[in-house]
């Protein structure tokens, strides 16, 4: 029934991931610039504080004065200081579906990025190396979209009701039946948001009394939602299977905090894909430990759905696992199939208990059908159920691009983050001030990347994102890479010293040692 | 030909300067006041290095020599 489990039994893949350390030359030169900018900053808020610059930002009333401060100021310094000076390169608005290219409405600043305002002009045909269309199917082509028009003129696009009320359509029927079949468990649903699926899901799944486990840097989405569920949560290193076992010995050890009872349940939170970094979760290990320690597992497989395996079906398929190895399979639709929303699939008995227990279903408007229909035409192309094999072109397409955009970048000497197979590839910048150099000229050069800083990664290591994505052309790819190139040149940012590739001895590689 | 890209290579390296120190994302008069206060320490630094250094370095060869010296003293007048 499966055929090409790309890392399973006979032909395992290493496990190649790659988190290089820059030169100290580069930390000690990172902070030096986060020191002038902060000492600007304290200048900055000392003549605001005084009067003698004009304040931009949200201040009480006069009256208000004597009262308990409203809004925290210092708190806020970073924001104020350093994220205002680069601000233009975040919500860029865009003007056309977000697709391997796309068209940014040209925005200027009068006064430093406080307000900003449109010159009516639109930047046309920008490379798009940000937006998760893994597979691309964020398209406007007419062909494809007949069936999505059609279900459109049938139902319109409110829903006006939640799941449990009146709002479950005979396509949210269709769509779940699809998923399960799609994912070969027993039963799934679909909920509206992707973050609202984790949040709202998890505080139903445990409670007080259970431990949470969960990665170092897992999504805000499951942060939310395991500390809404007030159960223990206890973290282990970024990917790190003796810290995690170390942990799961010592809460089935120890029990509970005071009372030393058993855990009434242990799970264990880890994603797919992780977004920042770029790295895929070594689930075979962390199968065999949940196994040994009777705890459950909860993967989020955000961006992993569609853009890894052999035929798309996520990291269960990349590592060849069967998917009943998993108690809670999570992911959302945004990504890989150009729609919205997210879904839970695994066993009927925790399907049917979510229908009831969880606040999404019983809260939550569902899905819009328009949407639905985008996902039941992406999924039968990627199941092939519509008759042509464009959905395993696409998958191809994918790992074409993956794999050689990332020997590029390696070879020309850039530090990148994470699996040699994850379509997200972060790229190194370290110092803040090249944030915004970087953005600007890869706009100039017409390129739309996404550069991320300080409160989403750890001072030192900030980067820019790169989502590579099937409807990327060589072309498209080629000029992206002939652009790092000489931004690289220019802004100083091959810090790696295992350029030129070709030297698999010198990465650490990790044999997966399954029995089967 | 040579002299270009040496002022190539000279404005890359403030490009540099610019970047690692967060200069570039400074206003202009914050960009003045950073240049006026770095410009100052240097000037007083190199002043500072002209005046002293030499003497440092007549007094430090000095004593080096007197050391030197003395041995060879010591030495011519136990072997007598």
């Amino acid at each position: 029934q499966k055929n090409g489990i790309s890392n399973g039994t006979l032909n395992k893949k290493t496990f190649i991931e790659h988190f290089e350390q820059a030169p100290m030359y580069v930390a000690v030169l990172t902070f030096l610039g986060f020191g002038v900018g902060t000492i600007f900053g304290y200048l900055r808020d000392f003549m605001r504080a005084w009067g003698l610059e004009k304040r931009n930002i949200a201040t009480e009333r006069e009256q208000q004065k004597d009262f308990v401060p409203l809004y925290q100021d210092f708190e806020n310094f970073y924001t104020r200081n350093l994220y205002m000076r680069i601000r233009d390169n975040w919500n860029r608005p865009i003007c056309s579906v977000p697709g391997p290219q796309f068209d940014l409405m040209e925005r200027v600043t009068d006064d430093y990025n406080w307000t900003f305002r449109f010159t009516g002009r639109t930047i046309k045909n920008v490379i798009n190396m940000g937006s998760y269309n893994y597979l691309g199917f964020a398209e406007t082509d007419v062909n494809a979209l007949k069936t999505v028009t059609i279900e459109l003129q049938k139902y319109g696009t409110g829903i006006c009701s939640t799941r449990q009320e009146m709002g479950t359509l005979d396509k949210h029927v269709e769509l779940e039946k699809l998923v399960a079949n799609f994912l070969g468990v027993e039963d799934a649903m679909v909920f509206g948001m992707g973050f609202a699926t984790n949040s709202m899901n998890i505080p139903a799944l445990v409670g007080k009394g259970c431990l949470i486990l969960s990665d170092e840097l897992n999504h805000t989405s499951l942060i939310l939602g395991a500390r809404l569920s007030r159960a223990t949560i206890r973290i282990f290193k970024h990917n790190n299977i003796q810290s995690l076992e170390k942990l799961l010995r010592d809460a089935i050890i120890y029990g509970q905090p005071r009372t030393h009872r058993a855990w009434r349940k242990i799970i264990i939170l880890v994603e797919g894909i992780y977004s920042m970094e770029g790295s895929i979760v070594r689930l075979p290990e962390i199968v065999s430990l949940k196994k040994k320690y009777k705890a459950y597992l909860y993967l989020d497989e955000a961006h992993s759905i569609g853009a890894v395996g052999a035929t798309g079906r996520g990291v269960v398929e990349y590592f060849g696992m069967s998917p009943d190895d998993v108690d809670v399979l999570m992911g959302t639709f945004t990504k890989s199939f150009g729609a919205a929303g997210g879904y839970i699939a695994g066993k009927k008995d925790l399907v049917d208990f979510l229908r009831t227990h969880s606040h999404s279903a019983v809260y939550a408007t569902s899905m819009c059908p328009p949407v639905a229909e985008q996902i039941i035409r992406a999924m039968k192309c990627l199941m092939g159920l519509d008759g042509t094999t464009q959905g395993l072109q696409r998958v191809r397409q994918l790992g074409k691009n993956t794999r050689y955009f990332r020997r590029r970048l390696h070879e020309m000497g850039f530090i990148i983050y994470g699996n040699d197979d994850s379509p997200v590839v972060p790229l190194l910048l370290y110092m803040p001030g090249k944030i915004g150099a970087f953005a600007r000229r890869m706009l100039e050069k017409n390129i739309g990347v996404v550069v991320v800083g300080f409160p989403a990664t750890p001072i030192t290591e900030s980067r820019a994102r790169f989502c590579v994505s099937a409807a990327h052309t060589r072309e498209m790819l080629d000029t992206v890479l002939n652009a790092l190139d000489e931004l690289g040149d220019f802004l100083h940012l091959k810090y790696s010293r295992y350029s030129k590739s070709a030297h698999p001895e010198l990465y650490e590689e990790t044999r997966l040692e399954l029995e089967d | 030909m040579d002299i270009k890209s040496m002022k190539n290579y000279l404005y890359w390296l403030y490009c540099q300067f610019e970047l690692i120190t967060c200069s570039y994302l400074m206003e202009p008069w914050e960009k003045l006041l950073f240049y006026t206060f770095n410009i100052t320490m240097l000037v007083m630094l190199l002043y500072a290095a002209y005046i002293f250094v030499p003497v440092h370095i007549s007094t430090a060869f000095q004593f080096f020599l007197h050391l030197v010296g003395n041995q060879h003293e010591n030495a011519v007048s136990v072997m007598k």
